[in-house]
């Protein structure tokens, strides 16, 4: 049932499809209207909800990716091929077409501007969603928190909001990409998996008592908040957020 | 290290929906080795059922199954929960 949000009870709403971006040929960002919608905080995420005309249901979380915008909610959804609600949200659903969907939820993986840096984020594939909302959010609120974001992506083309990256680099921003699986020619930056090496390279050092988001495939952020922690970060400032093994 | 373990984040929906509150900055004990520990960061194992263990030692925390019109949990392996209210 959607209804009226209530402080602490979540309740399923009616969200309004009202803009589709092709991000990637695997990835779209898909933009709705919640007209009850409470506001969220960067890394937050919501459970989305459809229903099958034999009443079958099937609920799945995705990661909010826009900073706070009146009642427009943006999700960046990858398209699992197997998957039960992905294929339907990238390839069927209409811009004027409605889904269910509850939030915000989460409080733990979540950065606010006023938290302050330095900070570091890691990202692996589309692990980069609730990053990018941070990110936003920074941008938006004038935040000058010295931001680094390592980001890792199979290829150039799997490389999700690359442009606005690019844009908002600079102002204490800075990013940096690795491509595991293929590089475009004349490549210069990293072609492998993140490692200790390439976290120390890029990230602050422990005497700085930066704080840690790191967000992707299960394996990607074991293997990330393992070497933080060999490089004599402290593991309370770093926060993860796993996707499981299929989200990139 | 399991590829199907997700952290406590995933399943903060389900939580607010039993709890009526935020419980992923809730912090919980581990009744094994006793460490306190927001709940958003407990490895997370869903099958039938969703099995919550301790980041640290491993201990079962919890278990919770879900139908259409009932939520069973078991909170045998958590000493403690501390919530904001």
């Amino acid at each position: 049932m959607a209804g009226t949000a209530v402080p602490g009870r979540l309740t399923w709403q009616l969200a309004e499809l009202v803009e589709v971006v092709v991000e990637t040929p695997h990835v779209k960002t898909i933009a709705f209207d919640v007209p009850s919608w409470p506001g969220h905080q960067p890394g937050q995420h919501v459970d989305v909800r459809l229903t099958a005309e034999d009443g079958y249901q099937a609920e799945r979380s995705y990661s909010i990716a826009s900073a706070l915008d009146g009642t427009r909610v943006a999700l960046t959804v990858q398209r699992l091929d197997d998957g039960e609600v992905s294929p339907y949200l990238t390839d069927e659903l209409r811009p004027g077409e409605k889904i269910e969907l509850r939030g915000p939820i989460g409080g733990y993986f979540v950065w606010e501007p006023s938290e302050g840096g330095p900070l570091m984020l890691v990202a692996g594939g589309s692990g980069i969603v609730p990053l990018m909302a941070m990110i936003r959010t920074r941008a938006a609120a004038g935040n000058h928190a010295e931001t680094r974001l390592l980001y890792s992506s199979r290829s150039e083309d799997d490389v999700i909001y690359r442009d606005e990256l690019e844009r908002l680099s600079g102002d204490g921003l800075r990013v940096v990409h690795t491509l595991t699986d293929s590089q475009p020619p004349g490549w210069t930056g990293y072609a492998r998996r993140v490692d200790a090496e390439m976290l120390a390279e890029v990230g602050p050092r422990p005497a700085e008592r930066p704080r840690f988001y790191a967000c992707g495939p299960t394996p990607f952020v074991e293997a990330v908040a393992e070497a933080l922690v060999r490089l004599g970060h402290d593991s309370l400032a770093i926060k993860t957020e796993r996707f499981g093994p299929t989200g990139r | 290290m399991d590829e199907l373990m997700l952290d406590g984040n995933a399943i903060g929906g389900l939580l607010r929906e039993v709890f009526a509150v935020e419980m992923t900055t809730a912090v919980g004990t581990c009744g094994d080795c006793g460490a306190p520990g927001p709940v958003g960061a407990v490895h997370v194992y869903r099958g039938a059922g969703i099995v919550l263990r301790c980041p640290h030692c491993g201990n079962m925390l919890a278990k919770i199954v879900k139908s259409d019109s009932r939520v069973w949990i078991d909170l045998t392996g958590i000493r403690a929960l501390e919530v904001t209210i």
